[in-house]
């Protein structure tokens, strides 16, 4: 192009609208943004505020009503026997152990998924960027059934894992394991330590990625300045990597502990047959019938949660965000 | 005199890229050392050699006598001022500052006693609890040098810690820089692309250009004195003059530099000279720069405020003192 085609512009300083309804709407929503925003909220806003959080009220709601122990019919008055009978001892047990589970699958894929997190984040570029999302992708993307079963045959007595370790000469290890109170079983697949394997393999990406992306905002250099400082590479994790990466830690524990607290498909086919949350309120919602306990059990994660979060907040792990 | 940093034939490669290719460097303890180069010189990576960030491919670094390869930053009494100043966004200021402190071991009221008097040091006392957030650029860079010096380095190392300032701001801070520098009597060393800034605040300046040193020097040898092409044209855009020319006017067949401010102008009519055209003006404020054209050889001159310029196009006449046309070592 000449310099005399660039300095001779015969377009108007104005130009004329696109015309049509388009070009009307296109106008409108530029002099009336919020029109526009409005217009893009109204149908999450909907489906949250009615579809969702609503069915979830009418749900709890249920919770303060009673069931007729003879009848099994509902009683449809305000009460909080329910929450009484949620009380009893083997009810309790069964939050127990499940708040148990979810704080240890939680604190175990925290510690997994950092050093995967981190080398994503500090190292990994081009191909091997792809590859570590795809990796941790991967397992999202086929049915949760197929691979709760896949780890049933790798724990079972006959399974890969038992060949794997009889061939290490490490067998004596499993059994010994095995023979622990509590986290032990007949073989790993109807143990705790099966149901825990199995629930850290299953979370682990929802931890794994929003660490990384908080490690992803913590600028190379604020490692090199602690070094400078004169702080070891342990001091630099605890003084200045985990406190920038504890809001996506909490994240991520969000996930995993509020997903174990309500999973009730995994400790069904791989565990003991002792019940988690999920499980009862499955079972009291089905074969009991008695969908106020059911739901008086649903409350039981999202009080905990709340607590949960709240507690984090005191901590400080919003802090850096 | 005692050496604070030498380099015995240094050499940083990244694969192919010599980023710094057989540097031999001696710092002098308590000087004020810049080390200039346009970016992709090498002038960084010498930093970063010398603060432990990065490796030697060969050669060796001491630092006040004692070897440094292998040995990394957090064990080097050297201290850095980031570019972008890398300060700790989920700690305040007063924390950041006594940070070197605290992972040393120094008790809380200690460290934080100190860290409020570097704060003072830098003039920014009472500023503690402000997060690095809440702060200006140049507050930033304040914490930042605070940060460094409470740690008492036997060398301070500063990356282009002026860059992101306003000129105003960076006048200033300069100034500070170097009465700072002068009061504590630590080793500086500076990088910088703005020879302006090099010039004005160093004790002696390293010139760097494509991962070698072109020339070390006192600010007016660098200046006065390059001693090749690219010194000369870097380092305050002199006229850089073909040995053909300096033949005809010094009689010597060699490679020479003239100061733009010392060339003179008159008319065309006057005396004898190197006759030109003017082609063009650039009004600087206190200087006026001329552009002219001297048989197909562009050259420059600076004015003073309030001269008379001759119009563009018109033929004047230079002169200047043979003591003033430097001759460079570069072969011709």
């Amino acid at each position: 192009m000449t310099v005399a085609a660039l300095s001779s512009n015969p377009t108007p300083a104005i130009l004329p609208g696109s015309g049509g309804m388009r070009g009307a709407l296109s106008d409108l929503f530029w002099r009336r943004p919020k029109l526009l925003l409005l217009l893009m909220l109204a149908p999450p806003v909907l489906w949250l505020g009615i579809v969702y959080i609503g069915s979830l009220f009418a749900l709890l709601l249920q919770s303060f009503f009673s069931i007729d122990e003879f009848s099994g019919l509902i009683n449809r008055e305000f009460t909080l026997k329910t929450y009484g009978d949620l009380l009893q001892a083997a009810n309790l047990d069964i939050i127990l152990r499940t708040v148990t589970m979810a704080a240890l699958v939680t604190l175990a894929s925290a510690i997994i998924a950092f050093p995967i997190a981190y080398y994503a984040a500090r190292y990994a570029r081009g191909r091997w960027k792809a590859l570590f999302y795809l990796g941790v992708m991967l397992p999202l993307w086929s049915s949760y059934l197929v691979k709760i079963y896949a780890w049933k045959l790798i724990l079972a007595k006959e399974g890969i894992l038992t060949w794997l370790l009889a061939k290490l000469n490490l067998l004596w290890l499993l059994d010994a394991w095995l023979a622990l109170p509590i986290v032990g079983g007949n073989s790993l697949s109807v143990s705790f330590t099966g149901t825990f394997i199995v629930f850290v393999y299953v979370w682990l990406p929802f931890m794994i990625l929003p660490v990384q992306a908080a490690l992803e905002r913590v600028p190379g250099n604020l490692v090199e300045a602690s070094s400078d400082l004169g702080a070891s590479p342990g001091q630099t994790f605890r003084n200045v990597l985990f406190p920038l990466a504890l809001p996506g830690i909490v994240a991520g524990s969000i996930f995993t502990f509020s997903l174990t607290l309500g999973d009730y498909i995994i400790p069904q086919i791989i565990g003991t047959s002792r019940l988690f949350i999920g499980q009862a309120v499955y079972s009291q919602q089905g074969t009991a019938g008695n969908i106020p306990l059911a739901a008086a059990f649903t409350v039981v994660p999202i009080v905990i949660m709340g607590f949960y979060l709240w507690g984090a907040k005191r901590m400080g792990a919003f802090d850096a965000l | 005199m005692t050496s604070a940093v030498s380099f015995k034939q240094v050499s940083r490669h990244f694969g192919s890229v010599r980023a710094v290719d057989a540097v031999d460097l001696d710092i002098v303890a308590g000087e004020f050392f810049a080390m200039l180069g346009p970016s992709g010189s090498g002038k960084t990576t010498c930093l970063r050699l010398i603060a432990g960030f990065e490796q030697p491919t060969a050669g060796s670094i001491s630092i006040f006598g004692e070897r440094a390869e292998g040995v990394p930053p957090y064990r080097r009494n050297v201290n850095t001022v980031f570019q972008d100043y890398a300060l700790f966004p989920h700690l305040n200021v007063l924390d950041n500052v006594a940070y070197g402190l605290m992972v040393k071991g120094v008790g809380k009221a200690e460290r934080l006693k100190a860290a409020e008097e570097a704060l003072s040091l830098v003039r920014l006392p009472g500023y503690g609890a402000r997060r690095p957030g809440q702060l200006s650029g140049g507050q930033r860079q304040r914490v930042a040098l605070a940060r460094a010096l409470v740690n008492q380095p036997k060398v301070l190392l500063l990356d282009e810690p002026l860059g992101a300032l306003d000129l105003k701001l960076r006048e200033n801070m300069q100034e500070e820089l170097k009465s700072l520098q002068k009061v504590l009597g630590i080793t500086f060393v500076f990088v910088t692309h703005d020879q302006g800034e090099a010039l004005s605040m160093a004790d002696r300046v390293a010139v760097f250009n494509d991962g070698k040193i072109m020339q070390v020097g006192t600010p007016e040898d660098i200046y006065q004195r390059p001693n090749t092409r690219f010194v000369a044209d870097f380092v305050g855009s002199s006229n850089v003059l073909p040995p053909d020319f300096v033949q005809r006017y010094a009689g010597q067949h060699r490679w020479g530099s003239l100061r733009p401010e010392s060339i003179r102008i008159s008319s065309a009519a006057s005396g004898n000279g190197v006759a030109a055209r003017l082609v063009g003006t650039n009004y600087l404020g206190a200087t006026t720069r001329l552009a002219l054209d001297a048989d197909g050889l562009r050259l420059h001159a600076v004015l003073p405020a309030g001269m008379a310029l001759p119009a563009e196009g018109e033929a004047v006449m230079l002169t200047f003192n043979r003591d003033s046309l430097h001759l460079m070592d570069e072969p011709a």
